[in-house]
Parts: C-alpha cells; sequence; structure tokens
C-alpha cells in the first residue's frame, strides 16, 4: 500500500512551518487525492451551466473524471464519467448536450442522465445467463456518493459519510450569498464563458497565495505602477478615468502597511476570508441606479447589509477562490503533484443594470483572462517555489508571520488588529490538511 | 496608392488575374484598387509582425489609430468585444498599460528570456471603401520562447484599417486563435 511508503505525516505539518516534501513529493500528493480532494465537498459548477435536461460539463474531482448532467427532472446529476461495460468515457467533449439520453461511442450502450441503464444492444440474445444486466446496479454510470447545491452553486463528493455541504462551507458559505445578495433577484446565471490557465507548480501553493495580502505590493508592483501612471494621464485628461484602472493601480497604491489594515478570518476545514473592499461602490450614477434597484428589491436596511459586506476572497479550501464583490470564483483542479488547472467564470447578477455587470466585466478579462497582467507574475512565483522547494536548500516552508499572535474565538482564528498579512489562513489550511491527512487508519 | 477619382467609380475595373480561382473575383469587385492594395496591406502586416517580434511596444500601439481596438475574443462565435468575456480588449490606453508593465524592472515574469516569431499569410482584402479603408484577413502562426519551453499560437487576423496620410492605422484588430478555447500553459503577456 501507498501509505507505508510515507512517513508519519503528522510529522510533516507544525503550526507554523511545513516541510517542503508536502508539496513535491508524488506519494504524498496521491495521498491528497485520495483523502481530501476526493472525499469532500468539491465545487462542480453552477446549475446555469446546465439549463436544458442532456446539458453537461465535464469536472475533474480529484484524479476521477466526472460528469455534471441535468436531468430531465430537471435535477442536476454528477457521474463517473465511465462506461460500465468495458470503461469508455461517455462524454468525450468538454461540454454539451447528450441529447435523451448519453450513448457510450464503443459498444452503443445507453443510459439515462442520471446514469441509470437504458438499454444495451441485443440485450437478450447477449446478456441472457450472464450476471450482467438491467437488473445489475453495477450497469449504471456509477453517480457521486453526494451530490448538493448552494444558491446554485454545484458541489459533489465522492465520499457518503462525512459532513453535510452546508454544514462543510460553514462560515464560508457566505461567498456565495455575496455573490447572490448582490442580485436583487437574489441569483446569478453564468457567463458562457470559462479561461482556463495552467500553473506549473503545486495546488497548494495557488491557495495559499490567495490570501497573502503581503504579496499584492511586491508582485504586482509594475502593473499596479503602469496602471496608475496611465490612470494619472486619463484622469488629467478627460477628468475621469474608468474603475477599471483602479482594479489594477490599487495593487501598487495599497502599499504593504495598508494590507495590513486588512483582516483574515480563518475557519474550520481550511476556509478563510480575506476581508478588504477594492473602492466597488463609488457614487457615479451606474452605482447609485444599482443601489436604487436594490433597495427597491430589499429594502434599504437590507440593500446596505448587503452593499457593505467587507469580502476581497473567500476561500473554500481545498478547491475553489471566490471574489464575491465581482461575481467571479477560480475553481483548483489539481493535474499532478506539479501542475495545476484553475478554471475561472464570472456570474451576471440577474436583474442588475448592465454597468454594474460590465464593471466586474473588465475585472475578470484584466485581472483573470490568459491576457492577465496580475496572475502573470504571481504564476512565475508560483513556478519559482515549486522549483525551490523541489530543491535540498532546505526542509521547511515559513508561516511564521504574526504566529502566536491570532486571536481564537469559537473555532475562528481572526488575525489580531493591523495584522492582516499575517500567515494565519497558510497555518489554518495545513492544519486542515493534516486533519484530513492522518484522519485514516 | 489609392487616389479619390478611382474610388468615386461604380463598378470598378476587375483586376484579373491567372492565379485567382474564380470565388475570389467577387472580393476584387469591391477592391478597386486590387494589386495595390494588396501590396499595401500585405507589407502593413509584415511590419506589424516585426515591430510586434521587436518588442517596440510603442511603435506597435502607434499602428492603432486613436480609436483603435485591440480584441482577442474566447470564442470565434462572438461579433463584439462590448461587453463580453474577451482575451484581449485593448484600447490605447490599455496597451499603454501593457506596454510600462512590461517595461517595468519588476515585471517579474519579463525577467526571463522570452521572444517570439510571427509568421503572417494567406493575406485576404476583404473590403476595400471609397475613402480607402480596408478589411482584410490574414493567418498567423507564432513561436514564442520563455526560457526553455516553446509554445506555438495560431489563427486569424481580421484587420479593420483606416487610411491616412501616414499609410494605414488598425481602427480593430480582431484575433482569432485556434487555441483560444484551450487550456493556457502560463498566460499571454503581450498582444499575439
Ligand atoms: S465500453 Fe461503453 S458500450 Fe462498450
Ligand atoms: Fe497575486
Amino acid at each position: 500500500m501507498l501509505q507505508e511508503n510515507v512517513a508519519d505525516l503528522s510529522k510533516y505539518v507544525e503550526p507554523d512551518r511545513v516541510r517542503r516534501e508536502v508539496y513535491t513529493d508524488a506519494q504524498i500528493y496521491e495521498l491528497e487525492m485520495q483523502r481530501i480532494h476526493e472525499k469532500v465537498w468539491i465545487y462542480c459548477g453552477h446549475e446555469s451551466q446546465v439549463p436544458q435536461p442532456g446539458d453537461y460539463y465535464t469536472v475533474q474531482i480529484g484524479r476521477q473524471p466526472m460528469v455534471m448532467v441535468r436531468g430531465k427532472d430537471r435535477k442536476v446529476h454528477v457521474l463517473y464519467n465511465r462506461c460500465p461495460h468495458r470503461g469508455n468515457m461517455i462524454c468525450g467533449d468538454r461540454h454539451g448536450s447528450a441529447g435523451e439520453f448519453f450513448r457510450c461511442s464503443y459498444h452503443a450502450w445507453t443510459f439515462h442522465h442520471d446514469g441509470k441503464l437504458r438499454s444495451i444492444p441485443m440485450m437478450d440474445s447477449g446478456y441472457q445467463g450472464t450476471r450482467w444486466g438491467r437488473d445489475n446496479p453495477d450497469c449504471n454510470m456509477k453517480p457521486a456518493a453526494r451530490v448538493a447545491a448552494y444558491r446554485g452553486f454545484v458541489f459533489a463528493s465522492l465520499v457518503a459519510d462525512g459532513p453535510d455541504l452546508v454544514e462543510f462551507l460553514g462560515r464560508s458559505k457566505i461567498a456565495f450569498d455575496d455573490i447572490c445578495d448582490r442580485s436583487p433577484e437574489g441569483e446569478v446565471e453564468v457567463v458562457p464563458n470559462c479561461f482556463r490557465v495552467v500553473q506549473r507548480s503545486n495546488w497548494k501553493i495557488f491557495l495559499e497565495n490567495q490570501l497573502d495580502a503581503l504579496h499584492p505590493s511586491v508582485t504586482h508592483q509594475s502593473t499596479g505602477r503602469a496602471a496608475r501612471e496611465v490612470e494619472i494621464e486619463i484622469e488629467k485628461r478627460t477628468g475621469h478615468a474608468p474603475l477599471s484602472y483602479h482594479m489594477l493601480s490599487a495593487f501598487a497604491t495599497v502599499t504593504i502597511d495598508k494590507w495590513d489594515a486588512f483582516q483574515t478570518l480563518n475557519y474550520p476545514y481550511g476556509h478563510c476570508i480575506l476581508t478588504g473592499y477594492m473602492g466597488l461602490r463609488p457614487k457615479d450614477p451606474d452605482t447609485l441606479e444599482y443601489e436604487r434597484v436594490l433597495a427597491k428589491a430589499y429594502g434599504e436596511k437590507r440593500k446596505e447589509e448587503i452593499l457593505s459586506t467587507n469580502i476581497h476572497h473567500v476561500l473554500i479550501y481545498p478547491g475553489l477562490s471566490v471574489q464575491s464583490p465581482l461575481q467571479q470564483l477560480r475553481a483548483v483542479r489539481p493535474l499532478g503533484v506539479d501542475k495545476t488547472l484553475t478554471e475561472i467564470w464570472h456570474f451576471r447578477l440577474k436583474g442588475a443594470p448592465e454597468p454594474i455587470y460590465r464593471r466586474a466585466l473588465a475585472y475578470y478579462n484584466l485581472v483573470n483572462s490568459p491576457s492577465t497582467m496580475i496572475n502573470a507574475d504571481d504564476l512565475e512565483n508560483f513556478w519559482k517555489c515549486h522549483s525551490g522547494l523541489a530543491s535540498n536548500g532546505g526542509d521547511w516552508v515559513s508561516f511564521h508571520r504574526h504566529y502566536g499572535r491570532d486571536l481564537e474565538k469559537g473555532g475562528v482564528v481572526e488575525t489580531g488588529p493591523n495584522m492582516g498579512t499575517s500567515e494565519a489562513p497558510m497555518r489554518n489550511q495545513m492544519k486542515a490538511w493534516a486533519q484530513y491527512m492522518t484522519a485514516e487508519k | 496608392m489609392a487616389t479619390k477619382s478611382k474610388a468615386k467609380k461604380k463598378s470598378p475595373v476587375k483586376t484579373v488575374r491567372r492565379d485567382r480561382a474564380p470565388a475570389r473575383v467577387k472580393s476584387a469587385v469591391q477592391r478597386p484598387n486590387g494589386r495595390d492594395t494588396q501590396h499595401a496591406v500585405e507589407q502593413f502586416l509584415y511590419r506589424q509582425a516585426e515591430i510586434l517580434d521587436g518588442k517596440r511596444w510603442q511603435d506597435y500601439i502607434d499602428l492603432f489609430a486613436e480609436d483603435g481596438v485591440y480584441w482577442m475574443p474566447p470564442d470565434p462565435s462572438h461579433t463584439t468585444w462590448d461587453g463580453m468575456p474577451a482575451i484581449f480588449a485593448e484600447d490605447r490606453n490599455l496597451m499603454t498599460v501593457r506596454m510600462k508593465r512590461v517595461l517595468h524592472p519588476d515585471a517579474w515574469s519579463q525577467r526571463p528570456l522570452w521572444g517570439t516569431n510571427h509568421v503572417v499569410g494567406n493575406v485576404v482584402i476583404e473590403k476595400e471603401s471609397p475613402n480607402g479603408d480596408v478589411v482584410a484577413r490574414s493567418r498567423f502562426h507564432m513561436l514564442e520562447l520563455r526560457r526553455d519551453d516553446i509554445r506555438h499560437f495560431a489563427g486569424r487576423y481580421v484587420h479593420h484599417l483606416r487610411k491616412t496620410r501616414d499609410g494605414f492605422r488598425i481602427k480593430l484588430q480582431r484575433v482569432d486563435m485556434t487555441n483560444a478555447q484551450a487550456a493556457y500553459d502560463y498566460v499571454l503577456q503581450v498582444w499575439v
């Protein structure tokens, strides 16, 4: 067995530091897939990606190729993308429509959208007297053990036991509440485009970076400065620069000490929130119009609550990074110990004025598209981190920043006042990692 | 080069070429200047590719009209960049941000050895207006080297060119990459 070859994993993680093999060892990676990704709730997609019966999207959960499909009963199912006959993948495209039913391209077995066997060519003559046939559940496409949705965001877990989705999400479900509540109808729909970018680094390096409030002013200085220069120049010329310049220039104008004013909140199961508002509530006519629409839908008091939700990023461990005020998210799909795919989606607030969609879209295009001037430098760092960790130049990764100064209240670890750049989120993620990895006998 | 009198003609003389398939004759009807335009556009596209590979960012931006846009849709079915997800949808201001970024000494991802090589061909004049503005489509193939990694990008350009006293300026350059929908191994740091 694999686990016998790996030393006691509890020795790899200490509260303030982690051994480098956690990021680079291929056997540990396999165990992570078994013990974390193929067990916990993993984000599959949004219900609006599969509006019609038969619509499907393929999705990787751990090492398992899965398919999310809308059934005739309107339910969203998540199935292993595998034919029970000889193992052929049923859906070869990334997404599409299966039509009335799935049909295997190899020997034409067909399946209902919930995975149940529909027909086998010459079933009677071919299978009479064998143990293979309609009554045998092994002849169905296997479903994920558990599927659940929270406000339209679909998750699946490949094991039957464990916390249910809402319990698992805990306070991190605010990511989806914040996205949806910003719509006057309380709902979003997906913008039909997925940007997919591969990182040559371990999946955890990306997650740790998402709430690393120290890095932006260093890593993204070049883009922040460049955007600021052009922003000033446009302001001089026209009196007003579009908000998208501010979204970029903030990476330079918010200096390290200012990032410390932000706060991180760290929850069970490794989830974390980074607070900090990127100035998305200006007083221009578009925003005021949007506020009027929201007030009409929710009332003045609730509108204020919704718009003052103070979130920059929500990280739902181990596979999702959500920027709820901008209605976008990045799903993390590990492809190997040193290779990670991010799938990046944007959502439209139903019923909100068009300019509000466009404002968030500008961020999606500028920061999250494959031409990103921001993530370009992140990915460079991730690759360098992974390469450095693969060396014998040191055994430990340090998470000491503001260690020992966190405040714990009822299972929630908050960074202390003016310690927003604390490495508490990394410590929290690795704590969850160690719990998952050592829970097994 | 185009002259006003020529451009005004209602039914311009067809330029007949021996190597042209019959289907092409129709587009020749819309091209008052035929061979001259073809040559001028080809030279423009080749120079643009040369400027890009030469990392002459400001010269590249200056090929665009004041209201010019560089657009790379993620999907060939898109008909506008306005309000749509886009890999690039940049006016001269945003292009200037991009230029300033790559020139900044702390653009970490720019530090490694990095270069591109574009080949542009299959240039077809789709439309030439009486005022000399041109719509041209072409194909490109680009090889990029970064550290020890080679990537290939290929696809189609559509240039909407405005005729000015100083030659063509780009009103809109649409870039449909054949690999637009593929997963990106790393990102695109500058225009393709
Ligand atoms: S493998 Fe699917 S029908 Fe044979
Ligand atoms: Fe970053």
